[in-house]
């Protein structure tokens, strides 16, 4: 490995890290809400430069990062997220803090990561996947914390089976999965105390 | 007092935490937003400032602030004590952010104790200083046990406690800290704010998070979330009522303090928001005592 095929991250790494965090902090905050997402960083494909930018707000020697296998296949990818993050790449879901998805069509179902415990529901999986469009308005109607009333979101591709996933996540709480979407140069999230229909 | 910047000092990191911490409390707030009054326990760092004086709070706020914001710190309702002077002045050194002494224009509010009388809006963050983060735990000393307890979503002892209060005194003798449900889940502490402010943290527009320092835990009750006081139905909840309105501005409807006068018992009440009450007085609102207080604190005119 030459040390010039690693790209590079964030310019400013303090000012661009607390950017893409307080866009997390107002989508997970929000959900459906569709926050701006700069983004501005040189990612190795297939590792789209909104994925990259949560792991490198996020990830570190402290919280384990999963990939899904079209992610997991570059070495490129890996190379990367190791050397910005420091963070150890499980091979397991259920072990990962977060996990990465670049291919939604292959995505592991919302079960498979890990869920927490009754006593400690903070230690679930965040997922983070990479989707081409985020729309206000569409054919998921949210309500919830963080939502006034009603509201409507809805993404594309859209993993298979979501809304009968998120419901069976719900009705698991306080344990579960959140779950945060990145399209381009923007971020929406669905927290796991949502419920979503299908309208 | 509007806005004001200042240069940041050199030799600091942006806001003082180093980027690891930041992640791993970041990491927490994240959870905690997502599972609402659950408390999320995390590696709190030393901070330049004793348990005690908001450790919790300023590093909620190190974490989640930009370069943009405009922070205001109160302490009791006031901006002007030392705990919130100095927390201003620390993030003004080492962040080199805006700082304010008005509700409406601040992005971040950190608090010892009071919500704001102002309604907070959409684009504001509020962060609470909490000294005990566990509702139940002068109920149940073991954090073992306690973690059980909310894990079964048993909150029986809280129970218990208001109705001895009702059988002791005849009424919910809690003033303070008075413990809430948030979302139909979690019984969660408010911090010791005054009751009087519980009903503004329900479906508050903000994000309200919570920090505390010593006992490691960060929570958070997101915008627009159900957060109901604990009670009973023959016992309903109710706020403090005071008789008179606020001595300097004429409010109603506000948290009072109780000023000591003098040494034969003249006492006045006035708001305990100070942005609140001088707002009022610029507008022209006069209490029956703003004409004898000292003109500093009467407000100009």
């Amino acid at each position: 490995m030459s040390a010039l095929a690693i790209t590079a991250g964030f310019a400013d790494p303090v000012i661009e890290a607390q950017a893409h965090f307080h866009a997390l902090m107002n989508a997970l905050a929000r959900p459906g809400s569709i926050q701006p997402f700069p983004a501005a960083l040189d990612a190795p494909a297939p590792l789209t430069p909104e994925l990259a930018a949560v792991a490198l707000t996020l990830a570190d020697h402290e919280a384990t990062l999963w990939l899904d296998e079209t992610l997991a296949a570059s070495k490129s990818v890996v190379d990367y997220l190791r050397f910005h993050t420091g963070a150890r790449l499980v091979a397991n879901p259920s072990d990962a803090a977060f996990a990465l998805v670049a291919d939604v069509a292959a995505m592991p179902s919302l079960a498979s990561f890990a869920q927490g415990t009754d006593e400690y529901p903070d230690r679930s999986t965040t997922i983070i996947v990479a989707v081409e469009t985020l729309a206000a308005g569409g054919e998921l109607e949210l309500a919830g914390p963080g939502i006034e009333d009603r509201t409507r979101f809805d993404l594309s591709p859209r993993p298979a089976g979501l809304a009968a996933q998120l419901a069976a996540n719900r009705a698991k709480f306080p344990r579960g999965v959140d779950l945060v979407f990145v399209g381009a140069r923007e971020v929406a999230a669905l927290p796991r105390t949502t419920l979503v229909s299908e309208v | 007092m509007s806005a004001v910047a200042a240069p940041q000092a050199s030799g600091y990191n942006f806001a003082y935490l180093d980027e690891q911490t930041k992640r791993m409390i970041r990491r927490a707030i994240l959870k905690g937003i997502a599972i609402p009054g659950y408390q999320v326990p995390f590696s709190s760092r030393e901070m330049p400032m004793p348990y005690g004086w908001g450790t919790g709070g300023v590093q909620v706020t190190a974490a989640i602030i930009g370069p943009d914001d405009v922070l205001k710190v109160i302490d009791q309702g006031s901006d002007d004590t030392t705990n919130a002077v100095s927390i201003r002045k620390f993030f003004a050194k080492t962040a080199g952010v805006a700082t304010t002494t008005e509700t409406k224009d601040a992005t971040i509010i950190q608090t010892r104790h009071r919500i704001p009388e102002r309604q907070l809006t959409e684009k504001q963050t509020i962060v609470f200083q909490v000294p005990i983060p566990e509702p139940l735990r002068f109920l149940e000393p073991r954090e073992t046990e306690t973690r059980k307890l909310h894990a079964l979503a048993d909150y029986g002892l809280m129970h218990v406690k208001l109705y001895e209060d009702i059988s002791r005194h005849g009424h919910i003798a809690t003033t303070y800290d008075y413990p809430v449900e948030v979302a139909d889940r979690y019984v969660m502490n408010p911090s010791p704010t005054p009751k009087f402010d519980n009903p503004k943290m329900h479906m508050s527009p903000a994000l309200q998070l919570f920090g505390a320092g010593r006992e490691k835990r960060i929570y958070a009750v997101p915008p627009f979330t159900k957060v109901r006081s604990l009670d009973f139905e023959d016992h309903p909840f109710e706020v403090q009522k005071f008789d008179k309105p606020c001595a300097l501005c004429a409010a109603t409807n506000v948290y009072l303090d109780e000023v000591v006068l003098d040494d034969r018992g003249g006492r006045m009440f006035v708001c305990s928001d100070s942005d609140y009450c001088e707002e009022r007085r610029a507008d022209g609102h006069r209490g029956e005592l703003s004409g004898e207080a000292p003109h500093l604190v009467g407000g100009a005119a």
